[in-house]
């Protein structure tokens, strides 16, 4: 007896009754589908954070100011600096940090330093038209590199900008668009706060990531925003690039050694100041995107699973439905093996059907974008959950089956 | 002297446990030899049809030997008692018992199929078969599409298309009118002109009035065991073939 042979049996037993392969098929083509769209919205959800973590930069460590350590009545009773003493007060930020952090031979991995002030919520006008920027972040032409902004048109403001404070602005498109409207924003007077700055480049569109708009964002020189705006006061934080993506915990610890040294904190003391790897954020929200994912998929593998018990009820009923059928069978001499590969067939057909229309489901729903984040289908999934749904086919079709197939044939062809 | 068809030797079965116990077959011991024709009667209840599962390889009896064609069939795994119904044994139901929702003739490659026959012989054989019963017609009719009589001339040419050397039938016409009864003993008596050993069970005096050979069971024992012909030649009621109706 062939395969072909039993092939054609089992689908000739699936036809006799359409409807019911038709449901059970359903049960497992959602259990897959729910399956391979799920793993794909988390790995959707991870790609779009991963991207905007990217945004702020690459091999890029923020350092700002902190009030956890250090300050006066901190809980750092330890640290045990000048005794009991008189604790010194936190230190802020300033611009002697950042140009220490320059010092090539105690900080040979950091490429550049970028220190930052920031004004939230300033209004700026254009004749008559106001918008309120909602960063404007006063910092060194070495900023625009550090965390991936490109000018799209006109020019980036450049160090003798810097040292002159010049009054000269890059916006974002957000910014351009509110106060410009049409017109070419390059070469024209925005004032903020009756100060008077010249636009001289408009910055690549990035998109909004969630709350914040990226776009929404006014770049100055740094003294020119302390001259009118912030005051020469601390710095907001510090942006140091490293020199590559491999160098970042490296010159993470040189960041620290040089800020402890400058702030006096003993080794293993609590900081006045955190750093923020830019690496070491990724890792963490990958990780968590990747449990968030894991528990997305276990759901739906509950569903396969009950997809799957479904096959087995259906198989249960349909040998029982057919026991005479496979009494006749025997009778004639159908070998234990046919009836047992007719029933397992029947059985991995369904499962196999509903596993490919399962995919097929998927990867038309994957085209969909889900509250803004794109689905990103998963290979293995694909594999992983159409391997299961077929072995569910297998495994739970073979009870039924064997039990069928054992039956003797005068037992099966008593049974009404 | 060739080796009989079908030998019983002490047949017994069985049913239950402890006091439900009921003694179907009480040591039967049988021999049919190749061109009979054998009627086994006997009241309902007699183990007529319990011996007759026996015989078919449908059950197995509780002790006592049987052999076909000399193989003894207790000693058979499932594998090769399968291939023995296929090959050695037809077997025609009182209640017909073909396969729903298949056509006369899928019916009737049935067991082909589970033989290994390839498709071309098997449809020409299936389509053999069927012309010899009459149906030749209704080769596409589905069961529920065919009368009572019809049916069993298809389960007749199920049953005959492996060309077995053991025809055994379990009240073919039990369920069947006068004028199908009649047309399903000619084809047996046709059957057996053409060699083919035949055991049928009944409990009509009609029906076995066709056999050579009429066995009587009474309370699981052989009573009675009359030849009404011999086992060479033609069956007493077999008439000269007619064109059939």
């Amino acid at each position: 007896m062939s395969r072909f042979e039993i092939l054609r049996f089992a689908l000739r037993g699936l036809a006799a009754n359409k409807l019911r392969s038709f449901l059970t098929t359903l049960g497992i083509l959602i259990g897959v589908a729910a399956v391979i769209l799920l793993v794909a919205f988390g790995e959707g959800a991870s790609r779009s954070i991963q991207q905007n973590i990217q945004r702020l930069g690459s091999n890029t460590l923020t350092v700002s100011a902190s009030f956890a350590g250090g300050g006066p009545g901190g809980f750092a009773g330890g640290r045990g600096r000048g005794g009991g003493g008189p604790r010194t007060q936190a230190r802020q930020l300033t611009l002697d940090d950042a140009r220490a952090l320059t010092d090539r031979a105690q900080a040979p991995s950091v490429r550049s330093v970028s220190p930052v002030v920031t004004a939230n919520g300033t209004a700026a006008v254009y004749e008559g038209t106001s918008h309120t920027v909602s960063q404007l972040v006063g910092t060194y032409p070495s900023y625009f590199e550090a965390t991936n902004k490109v000018v799209e048109k006109g020019s980036y403001f450049v160090n003798d900008d810097v040292v002159a404070a010049r009054k000269v602005m890059v916006v974002g498109r957000t910014v351009a668009d509110e106060l410009f409207g049409a017109a070419d924003p390059v070469g024209r007077q925005v004032t903020v706060s009756g100060v008077p700055f010249t636009v001289v480049g408009v910055l690549r569109e990035l998109g909004s990531s969630g709350m914040q708009d990226a776009d929404d964002v006014a770049i100055v020189p740094l003294p020119a925003v302390q001259q009118s705006l912030t005051g020469f006061g601390p710095l907001g934080s510090i942006i140091v690039q490293a020199t590559g993506a491999d160098t970042t915990d490296a010159a993470q610890d040189e960041v620290t050694a040089i800020l402890d040294q400058r702030h006096g904190i003993a080794p293993g003391g609590a900081a006045d100041y955190r750093i923020l790897n830019q690496a070491a954020l990724q890792e963490t929200v990958s990780s968590t995107i990747g449990v968030f994912t894991a528990l997305l998929g276990a759901v739906a593998a509950i569903s396969l699973l009950v997809g799957g018990i479904g096959i087995t009820n259906i198989m249960l009923v349909t040998v029982t439905e057919r026991t005479r059928e496979i009494g006749i069978r025997k009778a004639i001499g159908a070998p234990r093996s046919a009836i047992l590969g007719q029933f397992l067939t029947e059985a991995t057909v369904l499962s196999l059907a509903g596993g490919l229309a399962g995919v097929l489901v998927a990867l038309a729903g994957s085209r969909l974008p889900v509250a803004g984040i794109q689905p990103v289908v998963v290979p293995s999934s694909i594999a992983l959950a159409l391997g299961v749904s077929v072995g569910i086919g297998l495994f739970f079709g073979g009870y039924p089956a064997n039990r069928a197939a054992k039956l003797r044939p005068i037992q099966a062809l008593r049974h009404e | 002297m060739s080796v009989p068809v079908l030998s019983v030797r002490d047949l017994s079965k069985v049913y239950g446990e402890g006091d439900a116990r009921v003694h179907a077959l009480r040591g039967v011991s049988l021999t049919v030899e190749r061109g009979d024709y054998v009627a086994i009667m006997g009241a309902s209840g007699s183990g007529k049809s319990t011996l007759m599962n026996i015989l078919g390889c449908l059950d197995v009896p509780s002790s006592g030997r049987y052999l076909i064609e000399g193989t003894d069939v207790g000693s058979l795994d499932e594998r090769r008692l399968a291939v023995l119904r296929n090959r050695k044994i037809g077997f025609v139901f009182q209640s017909f018992n073909l396969i729903p929702r298949m056509s006369a003739l899928a019916n009737v490659e049935l067991p082909m199929a589970y033989g290994g026959v390839g498709a071309a012989e098997r449809r020409a054989r299936a389509l053999a078969a069927l012309e010899r019963v009459g149906l030749a017609d209704r080769v596409r009719h589905e069961p529920n599409e065919l009368s009572g009589g019809q049916q069993q001339r298809v389960a007749v040419a199920r049953a005959l298309v492996t060309a077995p050397s053991l025809l055994l039938a379990d009240e073919p016409t039990g369920n069947l009118d006068t004028a199908s009864t009649r047309d399903v003993l000619e084809i047996f008596d046709e059957l057996n002109v053409s060699g083919r050993t035949i055991v049928i069970i009944t409990h009509e005096d009609d029906v076995a009035e066709h056999a050579k050979r009429v066995v009587r069971l009474v309370d699981g024992r052989i009573v009675d065991d009359r030849r009404q012909a011999p086992a060479e030649g033609a069956p007493p009621r077999a008439r000269t073939p007619e064109v059939p109706a």
